[in-house]
């Protein structure tokens, strides 16, 4: 089954392109460069050297974020034009779950890391049971601050990901001491392969018009107009 | 039949997701309109990450529908054409990566439009444009006379200083404390009051074709904070009709002074304030008198619509103007780059 990968949730651009148990290819760059620019011409370059006609596709896999809302939302917005129009089934995964994988064979908890600013980060937690990489706690927006105390609370050793750390490992340290493992540089990239072996396992949206991204947060115009109402209660 | 040429448009650049089929630029097969309004009325305007957030709920949905209509398939389009700016950039990219999307999958033709083409070439979807023309594009965003030789040149002969004609309307609309959007609701009250009030009209320089309306509003704005000073009441129906006549006397005659200069065929109106009921009879009134013909479209074409698209877009696929994957949303894209 030949699929496509798209993740623009950061600013990680990724493209891969997969036949069953082969990667025919993929592209990665971590640029603070425009997605909605470079996104198509990436996955056009991609196809025409693996010789593959986008009728050929039988799967569309997108990162859903937490992320960038733009960011996400150019490459859900892509992903979702390109399943609907060739008839092809959608698969939106968590853009978290995508980066912890580079973590997979790590002894211990995996927490990925995409900065959210003002001191907050997306994050979840990620780590082996039975054999399987699976997710412990839910993808969510918190202080870091908080995130790291409630880590410390339990025993096992945690790996941190993303390129957003360098913002935050002193905290981390601080608070976690001994615990803490840090990624290697070229472990903070989610890699676009590992999304699209992710999309292949996981269940197809139901309805693809009605698919939009996971930002996790409401619109800042929204949240206040529902702080407001809630006020004049 | 096999000479027709079909565009698919699509067209999200502020808050309106809309998709259309165009046949050879003139004929709407399908016009497809999905409008916020009702999720941004609470806000008092648009808000961008809202509107980016349900262009993406809505987009491939009434692209759809567009399509099923219109009993077309992709491969019978000729191209697909898109909103590239000016606009929310948010909103924008959200219909530019769809439209991308669907000319990789189908190998089309892509074609980026600008959003004031758009709305001129709502024109087309009416009557055969005749050359050389004048139009008037009021919006929200803009207030321009546009000079245009042939098809697909622009030139902008006037535009406005400070605020858009559109704008003006909002923040008088507020100040009067009526609801969003203002703008329909002054042209409403208007036809029920009268223009007792003096206000002032911005005709700047003689020969100038550009516009200025914030000393007006703010004369608004006086009037009513003095009034209240004196303890007097002023009429909402009145203050609105007396700030509608000084923008349309303003509008009008420099529309007129240019159509005569220029030596124009016909005279275009185009843009959401084209809706007003007020301009459209003033209009219509003194072009009568010009002996100039005067194309005013209906208002479901002078709001944002993708139909215009598709009309615009119809010019630079006879000329072969496409564009590559590397498309992106512009929110400052220039007309007369076009
Ligand atoms: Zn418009």
């Amino acid at each position: 089954m030949k699929a496509l990968a798209i993740d623009t949730s950061t600013y990680v651009m990724g493209v891969a392109l997969v036949d069953d148990d082969i990667v025919l290819g993929e592209v990665i760059t971590n640029l603070k460069k425009n997605h909605s620019l470079r996104l198509m011409p990436a996955i056009e370059q991609l196809m025409k050297e693996a010789g593959v006609h986008p009728k050929e596709l039988q799967s569309i896999v997108v990162a859903h974020g937490p992320g960038s809302y733009t960011g996400v939302r150019i490459g859900v917005t892509t992903a979702k034009t390109l399943a609907w129009t060739l008839g092809v089934p959608l698969v939106g995964v968590s853009t978290l779950e995508v980066l912890a994988q580079n973590g997979r064979y790590f002894q211990g908890v995996v927490s990925p890391i995409f900065d959210a600013r003002r001191g907050q980060v997306y994050t979840g937690l990620y780590g082996q049971q039975n054999n399987e990489f699976i997710n412990f706690r839910a993808d969510q927006i918190c202080l870091l601050a908080d995130w790291a105390d409630e880590l410390n609370r339990q025993s096992e050793n945690v790996l941190f990901l993303g390129n957003d750390l360098s913002i935050h490992k002193d905290v981390i340290k601080a608070k976690l001491g001994e615990k803490v493992q840090f990624g290697e540089f070229c472990d903070h990239n989610p890699r676009p392969s590992e999304l699209a072996r992710l999309g292949l396992k996981t269940e197809p949206v139901a309805n693809i018009h009605t698919f939009t991204p996971n930002y996790i947060r409401l619109a800042e115009a929204e949240a206040i107009w529902i702080a407001n109402q809630k006020n004049k209660a | 039949m096999e000479n027709d040429k079909y565009i698919l448009a699509i067209e999200t650049s502020c808050d309106e997701t809309a998709a259309a089929v165009i046949k050879n630029g003139n004929e709407i097969v399908t016009n497809v309109v999905a409008s916020q309004i009702e999720s941004h009325t609470r806000f008092g305007g648009v808000v961008p990450e809202i509107a980016s957030r349900h262009h993406v709920e809505q987009v491939t949905l009434v692209i759809e529908e567009a399509m099923n209509e219109a009993q077309l398939t992709f491969a019978d389009l000729s191209a697909i054409a898109v909103t590239a700016g000016p606009g929310l950039v948010g909103a924008l990219l959200i219909g530019v990566n769809a439209a991308k999307a669907l000319a990789f999958a189908h190998d089309l033709p892509l074609i980026g439009v600008h959003h004031i083409a758009g709305h001129i070439y709502a024109n087309q979807l009416i009557t055969e444009l005749k050359f050389p023309l004048i139009t008037l594009v009021v919006s929200g965003g803009h207030t321009e006379l546009v000079y245009m030789k042939d098809h697909g040149s622009f030139e902008v002969i006037g535009e406005t200083r400070d605020d858009a004609v559109g704008e003006a309307y909002d923040k008088v609309a507020r100040t009067l404390k009526l609801p969003y959007p203002g703008g329909p609701q002054i042209d409403r009250l208007a036809t029920v009051g009268a223009p007792t009030i003096e206000l002032p009209r911005a005709w700047l320089e003689q020969d100038s074709y550009d516009f200025s309306f914030s000393g007006l509003k703010s004369a608004v704005i006086n009037t009513l904070h003095n009034a209240s000073q004196k303890g007097m009441e002023l009429s909402n129906e009145d203050l609105a009709a007396s700030f509608q006549a000084s923008v349309i006397d303003v509008l009008v005659e420099k529309s007129k002074r240019a159509a005569l200069e220029y030596d124009v065929k016909q005279f275009l109106l185009a843009g959401g304030v084209a809706a007003n009921k007020g301009l459209r009879n003033k209009l219509t009134e003194q072009f009568e008198l010009l002996e100039i013909e005067l194309v005013i479209p209906p208002i479901n074409l002078c709001t944002d619509n993708a139909a215009m698209i598709g009309a615009a877009a119809f010019v630079k696929l006879e000329k072969e103007q496409f564009t590559d994957y590397k498309l992106n949303g512009n929110p400052g894209l220039e007309l007369e780059d076009e």
